[in-house]
């Protein structure tokens, strides 16, 4: 930890160089040229990511299209769009905020040099809004606002909701809602063509994929946005092991990777290479959460949920887990660093987040007693994932064991931890993951939801459906945030169907030669790589 | 030093002697063998009295004393959640050997059934039993026990059955082709002749016979299903956390703190080795013993 | 021996059948499918109708027998299908890979045996001396140690050590470029896994080769060369080794087969693009059509292995005679 304040530090004293304009003006002017080789951690599906979830899609395809709307580059941290394929700022919403009208840029082409139009922004939103029957589209369900989608001209596009709704614009500012040319959706089995092929209007052209190897893509000069890229091309180079990835960044086989490495990988980067390595961090926006199955004996009576929730110390426990896992931040349901999330002194009326770890403890010991449960034993259905999966299981079942219940940890391979959540739902207890992309917590709430497909707990309460769609039809943010604090309080505390466990950080050490990235609190989010350069 | 001979106590003195010779004689004979078994009985010792023998607990959390390298308290350092790395070694002999023991065991036994069945039976029995056992061949090891992961999922009773179906057709198939020459020699058919049930002829006259590639297989396979655990930790499907186990504690330490911690690394993978390296020094020293063919020849 | 031939041959169809027919069920045993894997994400909005959608495309909510019919009816019309995961065509996935994973094999084969043989030999000849000893305790090592952990071991090794010598860390490339289009960065990658992996086989082979020269130098002819004086070596070159090379060849060839599709470890150790790898992660993954095609193929490399082996020892031993 030592080392890596220090390096930190000697990273600070490198940017102090800039204090001067001079200095700022220099460091500041991106070079051209180089490829930028990076490594992702899967070996990507279909090449569609309107059909596809992973970012492992996003990493290495990403960098060829266009959104429509996407988050800043230069700060992917603020939750505010900025204009990708339209011109001047993302609009606002007229027609008592059901309409919203896009001028799309000229002059953009394809990089089969076909130009892009209104017409194939409206067919790619389509195809993701309202597909055709045997289409799979995975964020339909995200555009349940949208009415029509038209385009009058070339250079407009009208988008009409069914309902005001904050939700729309976060929706749309997806970085998977890739913007396809018609041309291509019109061809024979269009709707599948994307799968297999690549023709965006990004800063990158397709040149190569091979396959479970990696994809490389060359720089594209009729880039709209002008003078990026910086990059000649870059190569993404798959790599499933951890520890491949970090040993390639550091015989620089690799200069960064996009997801996260743990703290301990971190240090040891430092520690070799000292100021050769950069290291951002962010708050990352995942979490995982316990699951709690309603349905499944105890676990159907509120005590024993509460109890489990109330054993896991979780301020104390970030404090070391930080060091071997990337996780951290303590925190209600809400992305931490937002305003609509819970402070410290709401945080610590809720169960499990108590200051006095004794009192609470002693509390869940009362409640099992209570509910008979003295002598609770269960399986925690976990994913064998080592980061931060069996990490944070491993630290539950531990926490667990000071109240006397004993846990064993079932991990398993990532198809059959679905299938016991979504399909089969023969699990006791849980533990699941939230991963969103932009950071909007009116929507990214819906995953504890009890109506929500991806809310496993099996619970049902009408007052928190109410409640979340109230907050989303509500505009002035301080009546949300107090529903959110009450929508807050039902899910981990007063029901306690979900207890959550601590959220993810992300840490990107990367070669310091890479420059103009910055790290997002997603690992979908700023993947276009446009202003990414090389100070070589 | 207690014998397996059921006469009176007169004997029991004799037979003490007469072990002690043939221990001393292996010993002469296969120095590697005796080295191979005396680590072996090193780790059976350890598995067994491991509760005595350590002072911690190894699956309790302490955050306090992470990643602590080897010193007075402990000796082998701990690991990324506090835990002692000696008291885990030793607590994973004992999920070693019950893996492999388990394994191994039941594996070659069901292999001894069939393959001498097998033999035994011949004609169409044999032909259809054989394409079956080659169906299993024809599967790399480590993806067949993969596949039975996949379907049963983890855990140490899971693993040790994914790691026991590769073994079967394996020991089927030499235990077969022993028994094969064996049913070949007149008295089996004087045993028949004689009225003797299938049965009794295959137990007692067949299964003895076949004993030598029988027991040779058994102690390969202990090794090998030992490697296979950590082989299926390594891809994330072996035993879980907290169990302490070697291949697990190798997977998530061996890598991530290979260099900051090396500790973590090392030990495990030294006891996989040394344990594996046993068995099989034991094994071959056996294999001479057992095969007539390769007995004394200096 | 020709019947022979077409006898095996023949025999060959039933255990690809069982081996299809066992990987078709074992694969709809295990809970969990690809549409889930690539769409349910960790993300909010899993929608079931478009995880619905894919499985429908698909076809895995056809009926069993017409999903085996299509696998196996594949065969007749020398389609293999498309990959459930990527949606490319399978032949064109695995072609990558199997290049790869020929080209570790026969460098780890051939440097098993550039192992094995010497110190068989060594071994066999000075039977119960030290450096027999020596030698059976250095092979045992190789079979001992976890494979992941030699790999490890290796890439930590040439990054600390290439570090101290050299001032920048080195290690070998991280993915695979033909041999003839880059020899050095092709070897460069492979030599490692080649290394690790050949000691490790070469385990196998040289206790297979002691062995076998043991019970060959006890032969009658062996004690003839020895009465008319010919050298220790010459004898052990001319007619021992020869002889005792047939279980040696056996044991070459079936590792070899092993070597092309069970490296599931090393491949993942040293993020090398071979069928191995493929295999870990089609099955992860439950592609069903990619992980069938990898069995088949797997199964099929290792019959024919076995088969071509059986032939070279009738054809090598004059005393077998198969009818």
């Amino acid at each position: 930890m030592k080392k890596f304040l220090t390096t930190v530090a000697a990273i600070g004293a490198g940017a102090a160089i800039g204090l001067g304009a001079m200095g700022a003006s220099l460091a500041a002017t991106p070079k051209s040229g180089g490829v930028l080789d990076f490594v992702v951690p899967s070996n990507p599906p279909s090449y569609d990511a309107h059909q596809e979830t992973t970012f492992g899609v996003i990493h290495p395809l990403a960098p060829m299209y266009s959104l429509l709307i996407r988050v800043d580059p230069n700060d992917p941290q603020s939750s505010a769009f900025v204009c990708d394929l339209c011109v001047g700022g993302v609009p606002s919403a007229t027609d008592g905020g059901k309409t919203y009208t896009f001028k799309i840029r000229t002059g953009v082409k394809f990089h089969d040099g076909t130009p892009l139009t209104s017409a194939d922004v409206k067919a790619s939103l389509d195809k993701i809004v309202s597909p055709p029957k045997g289409v799979p589209s995975s964020r339909k369900a995200t555009f349940v606002m949208v009415d029509s989608i038209s385009a009058p001209n070339a250079e407009t596009l009208v988008i009409k909701l069914k309902f005001p709704s904050g939700a729309f614009i976060p929706a749309l500012g997806a970085p998977f809602n890739w913007i396809y040319s018609k041309k291509d959706l019109d061809r024979q089995n269009g709707y599948s063509w994307h799968k297999t092929h690549v023709n965006g209007s990004g800063p990158f052209i397709f040149k190569s994929h091979v396959a479970g190897s990696h994809i490389e893509g060359t720089k594209n000069p009729n880039y709209h946005h002008k003078g990026m890229p910086y990059l000649d091309g870059f190569k993404a180079i798959i790599a499933p092991k951890m520890n491949l990835r970090v040993q390639a960044i550091r015989a620089d086989h690799a200069a960064i990777e996009f997801r996260g490495f743990p703290p301990k990988h971190r240090d040891d980067l430092v520690k070799a290479l000292g100021d050769k390595i950069t290291v951002q961090e962010s708050d990352w926006n995942c979490g995982n959460l316990v699951v709690f199955n309603t349905k499944m004996k105890p676990f159907d009576d509120k005590r024993v949920r509460r109890a489990l929730t109330l054993a896991i110390d979780r301020w104390n426990g970030s404090k070391y887990l930080q060091k071997i896992a990337i996780v951290k931040t303590p925190a209600g349901i809400v992305f931490p660093t937002h305003p609509l999330a819970a402070t410290k002194a709401e945080l610590e009326q809720l169960a499990g987040m108590w200051p006095d770890i004794k009192k609470s403890r002693a509390e869940a010991r009362r409640l099992l007693k209570e509910a008979g449960q003295e002598n609770l034993t269960f399986d925690l259905h976990n994913r064998a994932v080592d980061q931060p999966y069996k990490h944070v299981g491993t630290w539950l079942i531990d926490q667990w064991s000071k109240i006397g219940v004993k846990v064993t940890q079932k991990a398993v391979p990532t198809a059959e931890w679905y299938s016991k959540f979504r399909k089969t739902k023969d699990y006791q207890v849980g533990l699941d993951a939230n991963c969103q992309s932009v950071v909007n917590p009116v929507a990214d709430v819906a995953k504890v939801l009890c109506s929500s497909t991806n809310n496993y707990s099996q619970c049902e309460n009408p007052k928190l459906e109410d409640l979340f769609e109230k907050m989303n039809k509500e505009s002035d943010q301080a009546k949300v945030r107090t529903m959110m604090r009450e929508y807050e309080r039902i899910v981990l505390d007063e029901e306690a169907y979900i207890g959550h466990a601590l959220w993810w950080y992300k840490i990107n050490p990367h070669r310091s030669y890479v420059k103009g990235w910055k790290i997002a609190p997603s690992h979908y989010l700023n993947q276009q790589l446009d202003n990414v350069w090389l100070d070589k | 030093m207690v014998t397996t001979t059921v006469d009176d106590g007169s004997i029991e003195v004799t037979s003490s002697g007469r072990i002690k010779k043939f221990l001393i004689d292996f010993y002469r004979g296969h120095p590697l063998g005796a080295i191979g078994a005396g680590i072996v009985v090193v780790m059976l010792l350890a598995a067994i009295f491991a509760d005595f023998i350590t002072v911690y607990d190894p699956e309790q959390i302490d955050f306090e004393s992470m990643l602590v390298p080897p010193n007075w308290a402990h000796p082998l350092g701990t690991d990324n959640y506090g835990r002692d790395i000696l008291t885990r070694v030793i607590y994973g002999a004992r999920t070693a050997l019950t893996v492999g023991f388990v394994s191994a065991f039941v594996g070659s036994f069901i292999g001894l059934v069939l393959g001498v069945a097998s033999a035994y039976f011949g004609g169409r029995f044999d032909l259809i039993f054989q394409r079956v056992m080659d169906v299993f061949l024809a599967f790399p090891l480590i993806i067949l026990a993969l596949a039975v992961v996949a379907v049963l999922g983890t855990g140490t009773e899971n693993v040790i059955v994914a790691i026991t179906i590769p073994f079967i057709p394996q020991c089927a198939r030499v235990v077969r082709s022993s028994a094969l020459a064996i049913r070949e020699i007149p008295y089996v058919d004087a045993a028949r002749a004689c009225g003797f049930s299938d049965s009794r002829i295959i137990l007692r006259h067949m299964v003895p016979n076949v004993m030598a590639p029988f027991l040779i297989m058994l102690t390969a396979f202990v090794g090998q299903a030992i490697l296979l655990e950590a082989s299926l930790s390594y891809l994330g499907l072996g035993v879980q956390e907290p169990v302490p186990a070697w291949g697990l504690m190798l997977q998530g330490g061996a890598e991530e703190y290979a260099e900051s911690a090396p500790w973590i690394a090392i030990f495990p993978g030294l006891a996989i080795t040394l344990g594996v390296f046993a068995f099989n020094l034991f094994g071959d020293a056996l294999r001479d013993v057992l095969d007539p063919k390769l007995r004394s020849q200096q | 021996m020709y019947k022979y031939v077409v006898n095996r041959v023949l025999l060959m169809i039933p255990t690809l059948l069982g081996a299809a027919v066992l990987v078709f069920l074992v694969l709809r045993l295990a809970p969990g499918d690809v549409c889930e894997m690539r769409m349910a994400g960790t993300g909010l909005f899993a929608d079931p109708e478009a995880i619905a959608i894919c499985q429908d495309n698909l076809g895995l909510n056809d009926p069993k027998i017409v999903q085996f019919g299509r696998f196996i009816g594949g065969y007749f019309t020398a389609d293999l299908g498309i990959s459930m995961w990527t949606a490319q065509p399978i032949s064109h996935e695995i072609e990558v890979r199997f290049k790869l994973s020929l080209q570790l094999a026969l460098m780890a084969t051939f440097l098993s045996v550039l192992i094995a043989i010497p110190l068989g030999t060594i071994s066999a000849v000075k039977q119960n001396t030290w450096m027999d000893y020596a030698v059976r305790t250095f092979s045992i090592a190789g079979i001992a140690m976890p494979s992941f952990w030699l790999g490890i071991l290796i890439i930590l090794g040439l990054l600390i050590s290439t570090q101290a010598w050299f001032g920048t860390p080195w290690m070998p490339p991280i993915y695979y470029v033909p041999l003839f289009e880059d020899p050095m960065g092709n070897l460069s990658q492979l030599i490692w896994p080649a290394l690790a992996t050949g000691y490790r086989y070469a385990a196998v082979s040289t206790r297979m080769t002691r062995s076998a020269l043991l019970e060959v130098l006890r032969e009658d002819y062996i004690r003839t060369a020895h009465a008319k004086g010919l050298l220790e070596k010459l004898i052990i070159r001319r007619h021992a080794l020869k002889n005792a090379m047939l279980p040696v060849v056996t044991v070459i060839g079936i590792e070899f087969a092993f070597l092309m599709g069970g490296l599931v470890v090393t491949e993942q150790v040293f993020n090398l693009n071979g069928l191995g790898k493929l295999f870990v992660e089609a099955v992860l993954n439950h592609d069903y059509n990619m992980t069938q095609q990898l069995v088949m193929l797997v199964a099929l490399i290792f019959i024919i292995t076995n088969f071509l082996v059986d032939l070279l020892y009738a054809w090598l031993d004059p005393r077998i005679r198969y009818a």
